[in-house]
């Protein structure tokens, strides 16, 4: 009966090791919480910087930012998305950290290296491409190709952690790839991807893990 | 009747510190010393006499290289080591599916 029990044992730690080696487990699913609610918060910025009365949910504005006298505009909504992918990140490193420390491992490992390489590299790429397109002023396309290629990156690092970054990822590239077809809903698409969907996420995540 | 392979069990895999190194190294391209200790939560010597074990059974394979000026030892799995580990993980979950 021993024996029994110890091979059990066996394939418990062979099954343990592996997963921790290869995936990096500390994310933490308030992030993604706290993530939606900035993308929210800055995307009522955003509306109260843009919308004018009688312009409501479509994207008619975008256009307007191709106009002289809108650099204001284009700089407060800059200044605005920065904040946000400041906040959402600063929490996540700041949560996942902490939640290293309670589980007792360091947080710069060999996977949690992998998962930030194969999340940056699809991820630069879409903040340059997004870069590209507002020089060439294609406003429709700026929404779509976020949610895109963040998603792309969220599919790339759900190698390296739990299962549900990769299913997020999927999707926010539908949501991109639905808002590339209808883009006066960019607005709405954007609130969805960065807001819903990572709340969403974060309350399952917080759930299942925490 | 079910063939319960027995005989699949590898001795080697017997001590639990080696089989979470072969464990490690099956899902790595390679893993160096100190994130092994880490991660197994061992001692150096501990370490480095299971990992000698298995290097002289043809198991694993060294990779010394200087890292800036710093000696980096990684080890991988070799091609036996993985075959091996494979038929005795198979032998595990058939025992354990045979209760």
């Amino acid at each position: 009966m021993d024996s029994k029990s110890s091979y059990f044992e066996d394939l418990k730690i062979i099954k343990k090791v592996m997963e921790e080696s290869s995936r990096f487990l500390s994310l933490s699913g308030l992030s993604g919480l706290f993530a939606g609610l900035f993308a929210l918060a800055g995307a009522t910025v955003a509306a109260l910087i843009l919308f004018k009365p009688g312009i409501m949910l479509t994207d008619e504005f975008l256009f307007g930012l191709s106009a002289a006298g809108s650099e204001n505009q284009r700089t407060l909504l800059i200044i605005d998305a920065m904040v946000v992918l400041g906040a959402a990140i600063g929490i996540s490193v700041y949560l996942s950290y902490r939640r290293t420390l309670r589980q007792g491992i360091r947080i710069w490992t060999p996977v949690s290296k992998r998962l930030l390489v194969n999340l940056l590299i699809p991820l630069a790429t879409g903040a340059i491409f997004t870069i590209i397109l507002y020089t060439q002023h294609q406003w429709l396309l700026l929404i779509p190709a976020m949610l895109v290629f963040y998603g792309l990156s969220l599919v790339s690092a759900g190698k390296f952690t739990y299962s549900e970054v990769f299913y997020l990822g999927l999707a926010e590239i539908i949501t991109g790839l639905i808002c590339a077809v209808v883009p006066v809903y960019g607005f709405i698409s954007w609130c969805l991807g960065f807001g819903l969907l990572h709340i969403v996420y974060g309350l399952i995540m917080y759930r299942k893990y925490e | 009747m079910m063939r319960i392979s027995i005989s699949d069990l590898n001795k080697l895999f017997e001590n639990r510190i080696r089989l979470g190194i072969m464990s490690v190294l099956m899902v790595n391209d390679s893993y160096d010393f100190n994130n092994l200790k880490e991660t197994l939560g061992v001692t150096d010597g501990n370490l480095a006499s299971h990992l000698k074990a298995l290097e002289e059974n043809d198991l694993i394979k060294v990779n010394k290289q200087f890292i800036g000026r710093k000696p980096n030892t990684s080890y991988s799995v070799t091609e036996t080591g993985a075959r091996l580990f494979r038929s005795h993980l198979k032998a595990l979950e058939d025992i354990i599916k045979s209760l």
